[in-house]
């Protein structure tokens, strides 16, 4: 018997000038996970995006359980099985659970539709996969996992054979990732074939069957977790030896140069969300603030730039009080800012990447005399940038968003580390970008600690706090709750205290 | 039930039902009962145009497509509905011209915005400027309706005291249809497969699209269903409320239409309460008008209506939250 489930054939889809798929052809089996593992633009996203119907490609066939599916219709792939989960999510707001999942197939009476019908039928599908799921709460309301899970089960209900999972993990908690790996054993144990799309190795071994690499929009290996590794895996990725382990000096700590008493802030919701908290940071080393994503990170992070009003207590910079200063006078008194959403906060997506290179400090000289801006000396100043952060683009006069989202962080980093601060505060450096990237924005952050700047590293990536912190913060419910030496440390303690356990 | 109820805001509406009927009951003891009648039916007759605009704008804009047009759309049926039940001495073929008119403008409207992608607000604009310079340059004097509507009074509801002779006697057709429309597009906006569908384009367009269903056939089919409502109010206007066209008849209808969408949060419960209210607003001033109020300029009792339903609106509208997706037009292959 036949057991192949999805056949692709010589596959190509050109973007303007860029090949996004050279000529691939890939096959997935009944109840087989299959990891398609690359950088960012190496192609992963347009090659399932073509299985679905989203892109329309230029040439090849793709073959699901022996018949050919018509190119570019989402509605063709839905009815041959297919169904797919998008990195950023396809749901409506506000709207309910159970609305969310029967959009588009509806149990209904005449016009009307049955809610108790379809509530009965998300009671059913989560049991079924044992996906469980309130059907009348509104999906705003849900975090991200369970948000996550709506949209899983909308593409189950559609009696999916081929699950095609776009970077599931990305916005996920450490715990919610392993539910979700735990998930997609289940349903390739019922019969489902899964295409899982990441650039994280680790799950990757921990779930797939078989691994399909892709770069430069060309599939450029297979293998099996078995008979991979860590390294492995990434050197075909990205075509050359990655080095896990970062050259690391010891660090040399002085002054304090950040301190925060006593620190309360509110979210967007107006709830308190950063409670009471102290910390101080030295130069000369990286502190890294560890914690599940929603327990105060943002807000302190927006906090100490200036960015969101505190409530009570304070902070100080160098020793001058800094609390209830603009972003401007804190940049001014030495703090550099990565933001988290480098799209938002980071960028200004219309301008030219040398317009952006350039966004805090156009206004001093040499960039301006008085109100005259010299654009030749943003030019010039902006050409040697790209060329020392090696930002990837023929040209600095290209829009900022022509470039992928490590090339944009580049940008970031290049612009915020280039100037002579005091501290550096930086959050989620390397949130979805490649390997590549990540290696090269680690190097910065530590030559910077090295020189003697502070650095304040908030992020969710429990990797990157161990392998880069001098000291680990570990943040959970607007506190510091733990301050942990990264040399004594195992992943689970660390794991145990994010998730509230006390030590 | 479950999420149409939730996002139903029963403080809104309820607030306003509350403080319209409020200012109904003094009424009705200050003054005679004639007189309470009389500014009733009139504030329903100056509600009801306002109200059926403003289901245009909430059938466009819950699909994700904004229409400043309804005014240009009102214009030109008005205008084609008058002039065809003039010509052709029949009011019910002008009704249908004035429907059809609405259909045809919302689909250029709907073929700039939604297929080639233009500027919402810009296609809006033109259509508003093409029907008033087209209705003022071919508008010519002297034409008029040959014969006129029949009246109905509704069954059983016209026998409630107080409020029956006021709201559900002596209606027009068009007037008594309103009253079923504007229920009707609640109930299929919320309860029916067609109202969901509506709602995640209007939303989320990425989502409705991943789910098959087509955004532009859907988005296309609401801004002319919203058309041929359009038609209808200006048909309406022309052939039974007021009996004849005039140059720029519609003098804002259409905005303000709009302010009443946003008031009443894109439900057209909401709308229609609103519409009400600032209808009921119109007739006092008109009636303090008769009654002769000669100690205060008669300017300030014309804006009334408007300062009234301002206060009363602004207090009671909060946070308003228009459908996410519209203004925005949708491309397929975002990548």
């Amino acid at each position: 018997m036949d057991t192949t489930l999805l056949r692709i054939e010589n596959l190509s889809k050109t973007f303007a000038t860029v090949k996004a798929n050279d000529n691939i052809s890939l096959e997935v089996n009944k109840g087989e996970v299959v990891a398609l593992l690359g950088e960012n633009g190496a192609g992963k996203s347009t090659l399932v995006k073509s299985v679905f119907g989203l892109v329309k490609p230029d040439s090849g066939t793709i073959t699901i359980k022996g018949e050919v599916i018509e190119a570019g219709d989402t509605a063709a792939a839905i009815r041959h099985g297919i169904g797919m989960v998008h990195q950023h999510f396809q749901l409506v707001p506000v709207m309910s659970v159970a609305e969310n999942i029967i959009l588009g197939d509806e149990p209904h009476k005449g016009a009307f539709i049955s809610y108790a019908e379809a509530r009965e039928s998300v009671k059913e599908l989560s049991d079924k996969f044992g996906l469980d799921i309130d059907p009348d709460a509104i999906v705003e309301d849900l975090p991200v996992g369970l948000q996550q899970r709506v949209e899983i089960l909308k593409a189950l209900r559609k009696n999916v054979d081929l699950l095609i999972l776009d970077e599931p993990t990305a916005v996920l908690t450490p715990q919610e990732i392993e539910e979700l790996l735990q998930v997609i054993r289940n349903l390739s144990s019922q019969g489902v074939g899964i295409i899982f799309i990441t650039h994280k190795l680790r799950e990757v071994l921990a779930v797939a069957d078989r691994i399909v690499v892709l770069r430069n929009g060309k599939s450029v290996g297979t293998a099996t977790p078995k008979e991979s590794t860590e390294s492995s895996l990434a050197q075909l990725m990205i075509g050359r030896e990655v080095i896990f382990r970062l050259d690391k000096k010891e660090a040399k700590p002085g002054a304090v140069v950040l301190e925060i008493e006593d620190l309360y802030v509110k979210d967007d919701r107006k709830l308190m969300s950063v409670n009471g908290l102290s910390l101080s940071l030295h130069a000369g080393e990286i502190l890294g603030v560890a914690g599940v994503e929603g327990n105060g990170q943002r807000e302190l992070v927006e906090a100490l730039t200036g960015m969101r009003p505190t409530v009570k207590g304070s902070f100080s910079i160098l020793g001058e009080v800094a609390t209830g200063k603009n972003p401007r006078a804190i940049h001014t008194m030495g703090v550099s800012h990565v933001p988290e959403d480098r799209e938002k906060d980071g960028l200004i997506a219309t301008l030219s990447i040398d317009e952006n290179l350039v966004l805090n400090q156009y206004k001093n000289p040499p960039f301006a005399k008085g109100w005259i801006r010299n654009i030749a000396a943003v030019n010039s100043y902006a050409e040697k940038m790209i060329e020392k952060f090696d930002v990837r683009t023929p040209s600095g006069k290209y829009p900022i968003n022509s470039l992928s989202g490590g090339n944009k962080q580049k940008v970031v980093i290049a612009r915020e580390m280039s100037q002579d601060s005091k501290i550096i505060i930086a959050s989620q450096p390397t949130r979805g970008i490649d390997i590549g990237s990540i290696e090269f924005i680690h190097n910065q952050l530590l030559a910077s600690r090295d020189s003697g700047v502070a650095v304040l590293l908030v992020s969710a990536e429990l990797d990157e706090i161990l392998s880069i912190s001098d000291r680990i913060a570990v943040m959970y419910g607007g506190k510091i709750v733990a301050i942990l030496d990264p040399h004594d440390v195992d992943r689970t303690q660390i794991g145990r205290l994010m998730a509230g356990a006390t030590q | 039930m479950l999420n149409t109820i939730k996002s139903f805001n029963f403080k809104s509406w309820k607030f306003l039902l509350s403080v319209a009927t409020f200012a109904l009951w003094i009424y009705c003891y200050a003054a005679n009962m004639d007189i309470t009648n009389s500014v009733v039916a009139s504030g329903m007759r100056f509600g009801m145009p306002l109200a059926l605009a403003s289901m245009v704008g909430i059938m466009c804009e819950r699909s994700g497509v904004i229409n400043i047009g309804i005014e240009g759309t009102m214009l030109l049926s008005g205008f084609t509905g008058f002039y065809v039940a003039s010509y052709s001495k029949n009011i019910v073929i002008g009704l249908v011209i004035a429907i059809l008119t609405g259909v045809l403008t919302s689909f250029v409207h709907a073929m700039m915005t939604i297929k080639w992608g233009m500027d919402q607000i810009i296609a809006g604009t033109i259509i508003n400027i093409l029907a008033s310079g087209l209705t003022s340059f071919l508008y010519r004097e002297g034409s008029t309706v040959p014969n006129t509507w029949p009246i109905f009074d509704i069954p059983i509801l016209s026998k409630i005291p107080l409020l029956g002779a006021s709201l559900f006697s002596q209606l027009g057709p068009i007037q008594l249809f309103g009253m079923f429309l504007i229920p009707g597009i609640w109930v299929m906006m919320n309860k029916t497969r067609w109202g969901l569908r509506t709602r995640s384009v209007g939303e989320n367009p990425g989502a409705a699209d991943t789910a098959g269903i087509n955004v532009i056939r859907m988005r296309m089919t609401n801004v002319m269903i919203g058309g041929a409502i359009g038609g209808l109010v200006g048909g309406f206007i022309c052939l039974e409320l007021v009996g004849s066209f005039s140059k720029d008849f519609t003098a804002g209808t259409g905005f303000t239409a709009l302010a009443l969408m946003i008031f009443g949060r894109w439900n057209p419960l909401g709308a229609f309460a609103a519409a009400i209210l600032f209808g009921l607003a119109q007739a006092l001033a008109t009636q303090l008008q008769i009654f002769g109020v000669n100690n205060v300029p008669n300017q300030f009792i014309t804006i009334l209506p408007y300062v009234f339903t301002i206060l009363v609106l602004a207090f009671s509208a909060g946070k308003v939250r228009p459908p996410a997706a519209a203004g925005k037009p949708y491309e397929k292959e975002q990548s």
